[in-house]
């Protein structure tokens, strides 16, 4: 099954290719992966999806503890979580088509963010699956590009683990629900 | 103070504890050798930069501390990762520097350049570049902690030629460590203690498989207490050898692909494993689908990410050895298990006849005959055993009795030819009162038999057995076993080894029958220089028993008895 990892790193150069690198070399595929900043300028948080079995996914949480810059990973497949993609997607709409399109956009709540003589833009936010299902109803119509950034993820509710990641010591990890390391 | 960062270099590799690093010169490591002649440092010069790493890594299996290798960026750099993925493998505390091109001419293709991080990426623990002296101190105080705490690794520390050159303010203290995210520290939960010693007292039939983990935690005092207390036997892995004493009643010996097939029995037949500080490698575990079927498994590990990667077990205790086993040992309760000990030695019974030692003279030299004469001669100095790998590599860990830890260094893991020599090289160094025996097939000796000269550059005194057989023998044996008999690319025409060490100035012999292996090792031991002894043995001897590459444990290749028959006509 689908496992979300949220991994806080270090903001350092090259700590993305040690993550990769270490999912190459143990031959786990990653699905998506997505990096970014957070609300402090010393970490960085990646959410991480891999198609595999629960084992696998504790080897992939110790792995990823292996590497010195990482400083936290949650696997949040089973917690409460809001999980969202974002796609953009270019579609073949020529005048009589580009009311169809147009209706179907606001049934999936989408935005329009571009519109030329040949095609329409649109954006859209959500779970894979609406924007699986958006892309499905488009399809017959033309799409010309797509792109989706893959998957950020957050626990719901006021819990967070990664409070303070930067600070965090072994024990109190240990002892946080939902934070498993210790196989 | 203000100190140019070759300076900063010396000065934390000292404050390290550093006494000896094995290198090469070059272009951009020019400036770190300039700075030298400030330190106190030795510097070992080695023939080949792969010859560094290992020396730098048999320095540290010998001695736990960790071991330094220096060299140049490009070329200088790039040999040293056969070593590094060696060191990787066997989990051995390394810090490798390199130099590298100055930071403006990174990415440029410059002359000797080579993304060096890049490469070691996957065969380090971690890895550094460092751009600017400012850096170099606390990177530095980093790799050493990195590479020695936890599970032990290779570190890499990769400095530009001008951040050798610049100055800064040194500072040791104000550059402390700083791995927020690193946890070499853990350790198992109280319900996991408890799990342990429910399935530890229930065992009719437990088993320890003692691994590297003992010798690396320092954990063999506590090991030797709770096989006693609890009276259970104990297998070893290669890399285990000597973590457990060889002439313990509780000791069956080696297990795996060349393990005594008693060993491997017991494995198959035991109702608790217990791992200690092992890794349920492939060549231990033969086929994993039928691998100690009835066993319950309880893994004792410092690195989660061996739990439950090969073998599903069913306790898993991560935390450093020897701390976990203090925890443990005052709960354990002594139990009976006669019974079990009595059926173990039964099976030994059938394996002791066709032991190749019941052999009789009769003019043929066998590798197992030299070394067990070897082991017998010295048994009771201060030895450390230096192996490469193949053939020879197990016979040493089947005749060779270890007694103590670090008594026995060999490349496991990423099964290096090549490794003996220089490892030797660097286990004299490190333990110079030992008496060091190199045990090195003719294949792996010319792999690196270039470091002959560092030996005399240093005169050490080391001893060097080739098991010379003329054939890349351990490779002629699977192709003897798996691909009817093409012995194609294994038959080696070799040079006059003893000739060879003449040219470098170290005394040889060579030795052709049984009766004077004894003599000539003693003669070797004797003269106060390196020796290097050429032992021609049969030439199409087998490593017996084998249990074949994912063939299960207990489906053994066993020794022919024929042997023994055709031996008692004579």
């Amino acid at each position: 099954m689908l496992n979300i990892f949220v991994v806080y790193v270090e903001n350092k150069p090259g700590v993305l290719t040690r993550v990769a690198s270490l999912f190459r070399r143990r031959a786990f595929n990653i699905d998506s992966l997505t990096v970014g900043r957070t609300e402090k300028p010393e970490v960085s948080r990646m959410t991480i999806t891999v198609d595999t079995n629960p084992d696998q996914a504790k080897r992939i949480e110790a792995n990823l503890y292996n590497l010195v810059n990482v400083l936290l990973v949650e696997n949040i497949t089973h917690e409460p979580a809001i999980a969202r993609d974002l796609a953009m997607i270019k579609v073949a709409a020529t005048h009589e088509a580009r009311s169809h399109v147009l209706e179907l956009a606001s049934v999936f709540r989408a935005r329009v963010v571009d519109v030329a003589p040949e095609s329409l833009t649109i954006e859209i936010t959500g779970g894979e699956d609406k924007i699986d299902g958006l892309l499905e109803v488009l399809r017959p119509y033309g799409v010309v590009e797509m792109v989706r950034t893959g998957i950020v993820a957050m626990r719901r509710g006021t819990t967070s683990a990664a409070a303070n990641p930067a600070q965090t010591k072994t024990p109190e990890v240990a002892a946080d629900e939902g934070v498993s390391y210790s196989v | 103070m203000t100190k140019t960062g070759a300076q900063i270099l010396w000065e934390c590799l000292e404050r390290e504890g550093v006494k000896h690093v094995f290198g090469y010169p070059g272009g951009a490591i020019l400036p770190a050798y300039d700075a030298l002649k400030h330190s106190d440092i030795h510097h070992i010069l080695v023939r080949h930069e792969q010859g560094a790493t290992h020396m730098a890594d048999g320095y540290a299996r010998a001695s736990g501390d960790v071991g330094v290798a220096v060299a140049t960026s490009g070329p200088g750099a790039t040999n040293m990762v056969t070593g590094i993925a060696t060191a990787m493998l066997d989990s051995s505390p390394i810090v490798c520097i390199t130099g590298q091109v100055g930071s403006k001419l990174i990415g440029s293709d410059a002359f000797q350049e080579t993304d060096i991080t890049g490469i070691t990426l996957p065969i380090t623990k971690h890895n550094y570049l460092v751009t600017h002296a400012d850096q170099l101190a606390s990177v530095l105080r980093e790799a050493f902690y990195v590479a020695r705490s936890g599970r032990p690794g290779p570190v890499l520390v990769d400095i530009t030629k001008d951040a050798q050159q610049s100055s800064c303010e040194f500072d040791w203290d104000a550059a402390k460590p700083q791995t927020p995210g690193y946890r070499p520290d853990l350790s198992p939960e109280e319900s996991e203690y408890a799990q342990a010693l429910e399935l530890i007292h229930k065992a009719k039939r437990p088993l320890i498989l003692a691994g590297h983990g003992i010798i690396v935690s320092g954990a063999m005092a506590e090991v030797l207490t709770l096989a006693e207390k609890a009276g259970i036997p104990v297998a070893l892995t290669l890399l285990g050898l000597g973590a457990f004493p060889a002439s313990h009643p509780l000791n069956l010996g080696m297990m795996g692909m060349h393990g005594e097939a008693w060993v491997n029995h017991a494995i198959q037949e035991a109702d608790l494993l217990l791992a200690l500080g092992m890794r349920f490698d492939d060549r231990v575990t033969g086929n994993l689908k039928t691998y100690a079927q009835d066993a319950k498994k309880i893994h004792i590990e410092i690195d989660p990410a061996e739990i439950n990667k090969n073998v599903k077990v069913d306790v898993a205790l991560v935390g450093d050895l020897r701390e976990v086993l203090k925890e443990l040992l005052p709960r354990v309760q002594s139990v009976d298990h006669t019974e079990w000990l009595d059926s173990i030695d039964k099976l030994k019974g059938d394996s002791a006849v066709r032991d190749v030692q019941k052999l009789p003279d009769n003019g043929h030299l066998y590798a197992a005959h030299v070394i067990n004469d070897l082991w017998r001669e010295t048994r009771n100095s201060n030895t450390v055993v230096v192996t490469d790998v193949g053939q020879h590599q197990m016979w040493e860990a089947q005749y060779f009795k270890h007694e103590k830890a670090r008594s026995l260094i060999t490349s496991g893991g990423l099964g290096t030819m090549g490794f003996a020599l220089p490892a030797a090289i660097g286990a004299k160094v490190a333990r110079p009162e030992a008496e060091v025996w190199v045990i090195v097939g003719d294949g792996g000796f010319q792999m690196t038999m270039s470091e002959l000269a560092t030996i005399q550059q240093e005169k050490l005194k080391i001893n060097i057995a080739i098991i010379n057989n003329g054939f890349l023998g351990m490779v002629r044996q699977w192709q003897e076993f798996f691909y009817e008999r093409n012995y194609e690319a294994t038959p080696l025409l070799n040079p006059n080894f003893v000739k060879l060490a003449e040219a470098y100035g170290i005394r040889s012999m060579a030795v052709t029958e049984r009766s004077q292996v004894l003599p000539t090792v003693r003669a070797a031991r004797e003269h106060d220089g390196a020796v290097l002894i050429d032992f021609k043995v049969e030439q199409e001897d087998t490593v017996y028993p084998m249990v074949a590459a994912g063939a299960s444990l207990n489906d053994m290749i066993r020794r022919p008895s024929p042997i023994v028959e055709t031996a008692a006509d004579e």
